[in-house]
Parts: structure tokens; C-alpha cells; sequence
């Protein structure tokens, strides 16, 4: 590294515009990580804060369209309950409903509908203000809900049906489903709501058996036998990680930012690689005259592998602590955004891995340089 | 031939010559374009002097410098370095006698541009793996007994031609070689300079009981060499 380090001084203002481009690049992955972070609470916070372990969807729905197309009755139900492992198993049905305020003001529900006694419904330390579920028309609501204006007390009407929903419960921190705030709701009145029945009408009776899936939760220590589970109760097992991909359009704004970030990864590992071969290629007479004087091959490489880490780590440390100063900006936006160590450290390993290869790339000419041209010719 | 043993590279060798040439020839290109750089040279210089080889451009001085510099090898002959047989080593150990045995002097000094003065002789240091040279030699000392103590901070792009020289000098000094080779030292130097150049060089073989190599046409300088032979077709005339 004696030369390296030197040469980084001296060569100052190009390693310093090469530097600055992953330094923007890593604001950037930042910047993506965050928005990738932030839409999926927005898609499946709802979800993931249930204590389910796996949703049994009726027999043949496609994952991706599961949670609106299933539907399973209580003798799914009651096959499920019946299964070894299965510690708590409740329906619950998931529907999509456009609703307006007291003052007309639109207010998009993913409804979550459980039975008020099961596992699933909102426990009372995790609401915030209000009670829980219990009143027919009342729902509990994610405290984005309180962003709109709404609070405790105030009522909803859905859109075509007219069905009046009584704000009691506000549950702390956000609750969403599909980019749309979750209001956990009674099974029997989102029954009614799910068959489409106007208040006051008559509901088709085979309608309170229904829900769109079975909610199973496993008992500690047991394994899940899905394949029985399913035969037995004609339904189709999926994971609550893999239950994600119902979400709408979670699977392709996951896809979209990971591919933008996979493409970023791999212009910044471009940029070094090319930068380090016109580097190289502009010292082919210096690193004639090093070889001249003895110095070996694995020297001059560990020495400009050195010289591409340094740059590599403290423009890639810079650029992310920008980026997350940025985050801190964002969060207090409506942008879906949220940074989170993980990612981000994976995302600092890729930068600076990916840039050393490029660099090695690019460094292997330091091996074909013949020492004989440090003599003759000027330069 | 005085019938030295091989030796390991960095092993201090008991010999007294500096550079042997025993029967040295070097083809070049292949097939039908084959070109003697080197025919059956044989040439013996001891610790202590300064030899300055002349002659046209083509002559075949420039391979010399080369094969005696362990550069590459000779096609057939002998090349021994402060007693060491260079054809016997393979390329990373003929490095090896490059950075702890033999000392370049480049044309226009060839120096590093991103070094001070004094850096390029700490670099050679660090390539041969020293901290400071062996007898101690240190490498500000060295820039002042060469004249350059004032600029030992400067960049190459600050010096003047003669000074990148006697900092080149300096630098190819401070491994403390047993072979110095030169190439062209005064090509980009004005008579005066030249002159001056040389005769540092003369000087250092002296005093460090260096063995010398001068490669140049330029026939106005060699008043300061203690040996001077002749080059012509790849066969020493003189």
C-alpha cells in the first residue's frame, strides 16, 4: 500500500469523481432500500402483525389472488381444528372496501373479519385508544386510519351497500393490507358485508358459514402436516410469509425495486471496473518501471486491490450515511418509507464486493505488463 | 571462468565481479524473421568500475541491458550477476535479484509521478523489503550526497531533467546493488548537465565499489568512464 496510498493523494480529483459516483449510487440503493422497506409495511404490516403461522385457502386458488378469491366454510374449519400441531385455528375473511366519512371524505378499509372471541382478534394491549372488537358494527382500526382525520367515536358508511361501521378501537402503529388501512371488524358483519346484502335485507344463510380462509396457529415445538391438513380439509396451505404474495400488487413492487437495485449493483460494479482499467492502462509504463526495479506481480496487485477497497469502502460509507439522512426526511412524509440494518448492511457488502471484482478485472493487466518497457523510448 | 557456484538470490555472494557475460547470444523474433541482438558476447566488470558501452542505435545495446538485467534470458551463453547464474532462476526469482542486487537508471530518470523525491527511494526500499538500506544507507543522506537534499520533498513534474536523474540515480543506489545498470542517462540533458550527470555516476561506482553499466551515444561524456567498449551487430568491437 506504499504507492497506493500515495497515489491516491496525488491522483486526488479522479479518485474523487469516481468515488462520488458509487457514493451516489449507494444514496440511491439507500434511498430504494428504504421505499422496498416501506412498501412492504404498507402491503402486509396487517399481516404480518396477525399471530398467524399459515393460511388454509380453499382447494386450487392461485396464491396471488387468494385472499379475494377464496372462500372456505366452517367445515374447513372444523377439519383444520381437528389436525395435530393445529394449537388455534379461526376463519377469517379479507375484503377490500371503499368507504366515506361522517364529512364525505373517501376512506379506502382492507377489512379484517374475525370472531371477536378468536385468536386473531386485536388483543388489548395492542390497542391504543378505544376498546376492542364486540359491537356488531364496531371495527378497530390501524392508527393510520387517525392521518385521515378519524378517530373513536366516528362512523363510516360503505360505499353501494350504506353499511354503518362504528369507529371503537384505534390499534397502535400502522395496520395495513394492499397499501390500505386495516379495520378489524366482527365475522358475522363482514359475512353480511362479503355477500353483498343491504342492511335491513336478507342474507343468503349459507353466507355465515363463509370466510375467505382458515387462520392456523401452530403450537410450540409442533410441526404443521399441511399435506393431511389439506387432504382432509379440501383447502391449500400457505405460509404467512408466502401469504404475502396475495397482497395486491405486492409481488410486483417487490420485484420492480429489487431488479432496479440488482441494476444499480451492477453499473457501480461497471463504473469501478472500467475506472481501474483506464487507471491501469494510463500507469503501464509506471508499473514497467516497479517490475524493473523487482517488484513482483502479487505486490503490485495487493497494492492496487488496497487502493480500489479504499476508495470502494469510505465512498460507499459516506454516500450511505447521506442516504439515511435523507430516510430520516422521508419518514416523516406519507412516502412509504423505512430503513432497516439489515437490508442496508447487505446492500453496504454488494457495493464494496461487487466493486472489488470489478477492480480485480481490470488489475490483472498489471501481469502482462513487460518489465522491458521501462527501457529505451521516452515517455 | 572463475568457477562460482550458483547461489540463491539475497545470499551475499563471495565473488568479486560484479556482471559476467560468458559467450552471451540473443535471437529475437522467430521463423523466417529472426534478429541476433546478442552475439557471443563476453564481458567482465568488476565492484568499482565505470564501463560505457557505445554505439549506433539497433547495435544490440539495449538487449544487453537487458539480459544483464535478468530482464529476459539469453538464448545461449551465461549471465552471472554478483556471482549468481540468472538463467537458473525462474521470472519471480530473478525479481527477487533485481530489487535486492541490481539498480536501474532510466532515461529521463523514469521516475514514479506520484512520489517525492524521497518516496521514490523509500518505494525501492519497500519493494526490496527494507526499511533502510543495507549499510544504512538512508535515503535522505543519499539524496544529499547526490545533491538533491533541498527538493527531497518535490514531485517529479517539479524537477528539472537533471534533477529526475541524480534522484533516479540515488533511487537505483539505495538497495545498495551489486550491478548498476544505465540506460541513455543523458539523452534528455543539454551538454552541461550531461556532464555533470556522469560524473555523479563515476563518483557513486567509486565510492560504493558498484559495478557499472552505461549504455549511450553519447561520445562526449565517456572522458568520465574508467572502461569503454564498443557495440556493433550485437558483437562488442572494442
Amino acid at each position: 500500500m506504499f504507492l497506493a496510498w500515495r497515489e491516491l493523494w496525488f491522483a486526488r480529483s479522479r479518485f474523487g469523481l469516481m468515488g462520488a459516483v458509487v457514493g451516489l449510487v449507494a444514496v440511491l440503493v439507500v434511498m430504494l432500500s428504504g421505499l422496498s422497506s416501506g412498501l412492504v409495511n404498507d402491503g402486509v404490516s396487517g399481516l404480518k402483525k396477525l399471530p398467524v403461522t399459515a393460511f388454509a385457502f380453499d382447494d386450487g386458488t392461485a396464491v396471488d389472488s387468494a385472499f379475494s378469491r377464496s372462500t372456505v366454510d366452517r367445515d374447513q374449519l372444523a377439519a383444520w381444528s381437528a389436525q395435530d400441531g393445529v394449537a388455534e385455528a379461526a376463519l377469517f375473511g379479507n375484503q377490500l372496501v371503499n368507504a366515506e366519512g361522517a364529512n364525505g371524505e373517501a376512506v379506502d378499509l382492507a377489512l379484517f373479519g374475525v370472531e371477536p372471541d378468536s385468536f386473531l382478534a386485536p388483543a388489548p394491549d395492542a390497542v391504543a385508544d378505544g376498546e376492542g372488537l364486540g359491537d356488531a358494527t364496531g371495527i378497530v382500526v390501524s392508527d393510520t386510519v387517525t392521518e385521515l382525520g378519524l378517530g373513536v367515536g366516528d362512523t363510516v358508511t360503505i360505499e353501494r351497500l350504506g353499511t354503518e361501521l362504528t369507529i371503537v378501537g384505534v390499534l397502535d402503529g400502522q395496520h395495513t393490507f394492499g397499501h390500505v388501512d386495516v379495520a378489524y371488524v366482527p365475522l358475522e358483519t363482514w359475512q353480511e358485508i362479503h355477500s353483498g346484502a343491504l342492511p335491513g335485507t336478507e342474507v343468503r344463510p349459507e353466507a355465515y358459514d363463509e370466510a375467505t380462509a382458515v387462520a392456523l396457529s401452530v403450537a410450540d415445538g409442533a410441526e404443521l402436516d399441511t399435506a393431511a391438513g389439506d387432504s382432509d380439509a379440501a383447502t391449500m396451505t400457505v405460509p404467512l410469509d408466502e401469504s404475502f404474495d396475495g397482497s395486491p400488487g405486492y409481488a410486483a413492487e417487490t420485484l420492480t425495486l429489487n431488479l432496479i437495485q440488482l441494476f444499480l449493483y451492477a453499473i457501480s460494479a461497471l463504473v469501478v471496473g472500467a475506472f481501474f482499467t483506464v487507471w491501469t492502462i494510463q500507469r503501464k509504463h509506471e508499473i514497467a518501471v516497479a517490475r524493473a526495479m523487482g517488484a513482483s506481480t502479487g505486490y503490485l496487485v495487493r497494492d492496487a486491490l488496497g487502493q480500489a477497497a479504499v476508495v470502494l469502502v469510505v465512498s460507499t460509507v459516506v454516500g450511505m450515511a447521506v442516504g439515511v439522512g435523507f430516510g430520516a426526511l422521508m419518514t416523516s412524509t406519507p412516502m412509504p418509507f423505512a430503513l432497516e440494518a439489515g437490508p442496508l448492511a447487505v446492500a453496504a457488502a454488494l457495493l464494496v464486493g461487487l466493486g472489488l471484482l470489478g477492480a480485480a478485472a481490470s488489475v490483472g493487466r498489471i501481469a502482462h505488463v513487460d518489465p522491458l518497457t521501462a527501457l529505451g523510448g521516452q515517455r | 571462468m572463475t568457477g562460482t557456484t550458483q547461489q540463491a538470490p539475497g545470499t551475499t555472494p563471495t565473488t568479486t565481479v560484479g556482471l559476467e557475460l560468458d559467450d552471451v547470444t540473443l535471437t529475437l523474433g522467430d521463423g523466417d524473421s529472426t534478429v541476433t541482438a546478442l552475439d557471443h558476447v563476453s564481458l567482465t566488470v568488476p565492484p568499482g568500475q565505470l564501463l560505457a558501452v557505445v554505439g549506433p542505435s539497433g547495435a544490440g545495446k539495449s538487449s544487453l541491458l537487458a539480459v544483464a538485467g535478468a530482464l529476459g534470458l539469453p538464448t545461449a551463453g551465461v549471465v552471472r550477476v554478483a556471482g549468481v547464474d540468472v538463467s537458473a532462476l525462474n521470472a519471480a526469482r530473478r525479481a527477487d535479484l533485481r530489487r535486492r542486487r541490481i539498480g536501474f537508471v532510466f532515461q529521463s530518470g523514469n521516475l514514479l509521478p506520484a512520489l517525492t523525491a524521497v518516496d521514490q527511494l523509500r518505494f525501492a526500499l519497500h519493494v526490496a523489503g527494507e526499511r533502510v538500506g543495507r549499510d544504512g544507507r538512508d535515503p535522505r543522506t543519499l539524496l544529499g550526497q547526490v545533491g538533491m537534499a533541498h527538493k527531497a520533498d518535490r514531485r517529479p513534474h517539479e524537477l528539472s531533467g537533471g534533477e529526475r536523474q541524480r534522484v533516479g540515480i540515488a533511487r537505483a543506489l539505495v538497495t545498495a546493488p551489486a550491478l548498476l545498470l544505465v540506460d541513455e542517462p543523458t539523452a534528455a540533458l543539454d551538454r552541461a548537465r550531461s556532464h555533470e550527470v556522469v560524473q555523479l555516476l563515476a563518483t557513486e561506482t567509486h565510492e560504493y565499489g558498484v559495478a557499472t553499466v552505461m549504455v549511450t551515444h553519447d561520445h562526449d561524456v565517456l572522458e568520465h568512464c574508467d572502461r569503454v567498449v564498443e557495440m556493433e551487430d550485437g558483437r562488442l568491437t572494442a
